[in-house]
């Protein structure tokens, strides 16, 4: 650490304009577009209404469902790939022939552009061209994800879960091979079994990297919207109307501009406030595990 | 040894499922992508049995489609080298001065990279269609797509680019100062050839983001700046999916996904992870 605090700043100035101008001035606007009615279709203009735009978002059902059908997913999606990821990473993390390919296989759907991962799952599900429907036909199951709602749900949380397990499993593959060897030889000659040595010795030196791979995973799957929209738009219904494509549609359709606006705020307000509490708890788990 | 072959055995099945369970929707696009839109609606054939050309020709010779890729390029392209350009300072900044509310400033870098990307979408809208300054209009524009990446990536980008220059070590400018060396000077002669390969790494990741990304693009863009991601999404929301074409234009979109992840593997999740992990 050296040199003046002013100079420092001058290092960060350019950033901070152009952060300015995409991030935080969007931020005050979108905080005091919130306080007005706004619609580009009324004739009314804009009109200050306070804080009655955040009054109508509480009791408003539409926003509401979106609200919980984005957490549902959130939960099921992080713990079917937290689990399934954990799991996975200490079948792998022994060594064996062709791990390299496997690795290389795993990366990539982590490069691809969520839209293309959409229109992908649209290929093999939609009925009539998709093989999944073909397939599943010939066992008796009519599925079809623009009629079933409970189909659409979990072909988009099963579609998420193609997606983003890899990434599970290589972060806790990463961490399971940097930990330190000498506790589970203890544990091995102590005469513990393999399940013994998972819940006392690697779960709890894990426990860092877990934490901050729920937090990603967490704030990855609230935010969601490319795939989910390409694959389903939302439907059918509503039933995969996430809270993100809840309000672009809103916007888009209705032009609802202050009405949005207290939505995007209290979207941003909770991402601030699971940031806070998932990036303290992280801290708070590190500093007990490498303090021991 | 009886023990350690079943394990293995189990190994290996896992690795099989695996392997198909990730390969299975990129191969069947791929077969969708060489299929006459008439043999598509028979029975499914799991194998590739002619290739039609036209499925990747006609949307990018005879339709727009070549044009959204060269958008694609460009903004991906200016994207990644803006970023770099202010982030490499500020992350200098950040490791090596003092600089009062540094905690305050990395946790509102790491909000603002999670922050959904649907709520800056109407204060960008209004600012990009010229409602809040006269005479500023970005819509549709290279500049403003450039520009609007900067949301998420220049945090991600300083974020990346601090825990690398946490690790050179400060004697190295302390040396150089001691001769003399103006803070520019070590910047450019000691943190980015040291740094070189980190640079290369944040950048592809950059890049590849800015390709990949379809909200803003489809919101902010219209004739002249779409990328090929809306490219892609044209095809689901039309009446009627061109299923042969939907196929080829979003394996062309993967193209580079695919590409990078031969470079940079081993880079992607500990990108991803914020250099949280690290291979």
């Amino acid at each position: 650490m050296h040199g003046t605090e002013l100079k420092g700043w001058g290092f960060l100035s350019p950033t901070l304009v152009v952060l300015g101008f995409v991030g935080i001035f969007p931020f005050v606007y979108v905080l005091y577009l919130s306080l007005f009615y706004y619609n580009i279709f009324s004739l009314r203009g804009m009109v200050y209404v306070g804080i009655n735009n955040f009054r109508k978002l509480m009791n408003d059902p539409k926003f509401m469902s979106a609200l919980s059908k984005g957490l549902l997913f959130v939960m099921v999606t992080c713990g079917v790939e937290i689990t399934l990821g954990l799991a996975i990473a200490l079948l792998l993390s022994k060594k064996f022939v062709g791990r390299g390919v496997l690795r290389t296989i795993m990366t990539l759907p982590l490069a691809m552009a969520p839209v293309a991962i959409g229109s992908m799952w649209i290929v093999i599900t939609r009925p009539a061209v998709g093989p999944v429907s073909y397939w599943l036909g010939k066992l008796g199951i009519s599925y079809d994800i623009s009629e079933s709602a409970l189909q659409a749900f979990f072909t988009t949380v099963i579609m998420d879960v193609w997606h983003w397990t890899p990434f599970v499993i290589l972060a806790f593959l990463a961490g399971l091979t940097s930990l330190p060897r000498e506790p589970m030889e203890a544990a091995r000659v102590d005469g513990a079994g393999p399940w013994q040595t998972f819940r006392h010795v690697i779960f709890p030196l894990m426990r860092p990297i877990l934490v901050t791979i729920v937090f990603i995973r967490i704030m990855d799957t609230f935010r969601i919207y490319d795939e989910v929209w390409a694959l389903t738009s939302g439907g059918p219904g509503t039933a995969t109307k996430y809270v993100s494509i809840h309000l672009v549609r809103m916007v888009l359709a209705r032009q609802e501009y202050g009405y949005g606006a207290s939505m995007s705020v209290f979207l941003l307000y909770l991402t601030i406030v699971m940031c806070w509490v998932l990036l303290n708890l992280i801290t708070r788990v590190k500093r007990e595990v490498y303090a021991e | 040894m009886q023990n350690r072959r079943a394990k293995l055995i189990f190994i290996y099945i896992a690795f099989i499922g695996m392997a198909v369970a990730v390969l299975f929707p990129l191969y069947w696009t791929l077969l969708v992508s060489t299929t006459t839109k008439i043999a598509l609606f028979e029975k499914p054939i799991p194998y590739i049995t002619g290739f039609v050309v036209e499925n990747y020709s006609r949307p990018f010779l005879t339709d727009l489609y070549g044009g959204y890729l060269l958008n694609s390029l460009i903004i991906a392209s200016g994207n990644a080298a803006l970023v770099l350009a202010l982030a490499i300072p500020a992350a200098y900044a950040l490791c090596r001065f003092k600089i009062r509310g540094r905690e305050h400033i990395f946790f509102w870098l790491i909000t603002n990279r999670m922050a959904p990307p649907a709520s800056f979408i109407i204060p960008l809208y209004m600012i990009f269609s010229g409602s809040v300054f006269r005479g500023i209009r970005l819509m549709d524009t290279h500049l403003g797509m450039i520009l609007v990446y900067c949301i998420f990536n220049l945090p991600f980008a300083i974020w990346l680019l601090k825990g690398m220059i946490d690790a050179i070590p400060v004697e190295l400018d302390e040396a150089a100062v001691v001769d003399g060396c103006s803070y520019l000077g070590i910047l450019w002669k000691i943190i980015i050839p040291v740094a070189k390969p980190s640079i290369a790494v944040t950048a592809v990741l950059i890049w590849l983001f800015s390709w990949n990304e379809m909200l803003f693009a489809s919101v902010l863009t219209g004739t002249r700046a779409n990328t090929i991601t809306c490219g892609v999404l044209k095809f689901v929301t039309v009446v009627g999916i061109d299923w042969g074409e939907m196929a080829a234009v979003s394996i062309v979109c993967l193209i580079p996904a695919a590409i990078l992840v031969g470079v940079a593997q081993k880079h992607i999740v500990a990108g991803l992870s914020f250099g949280a992990v690290k291979e």
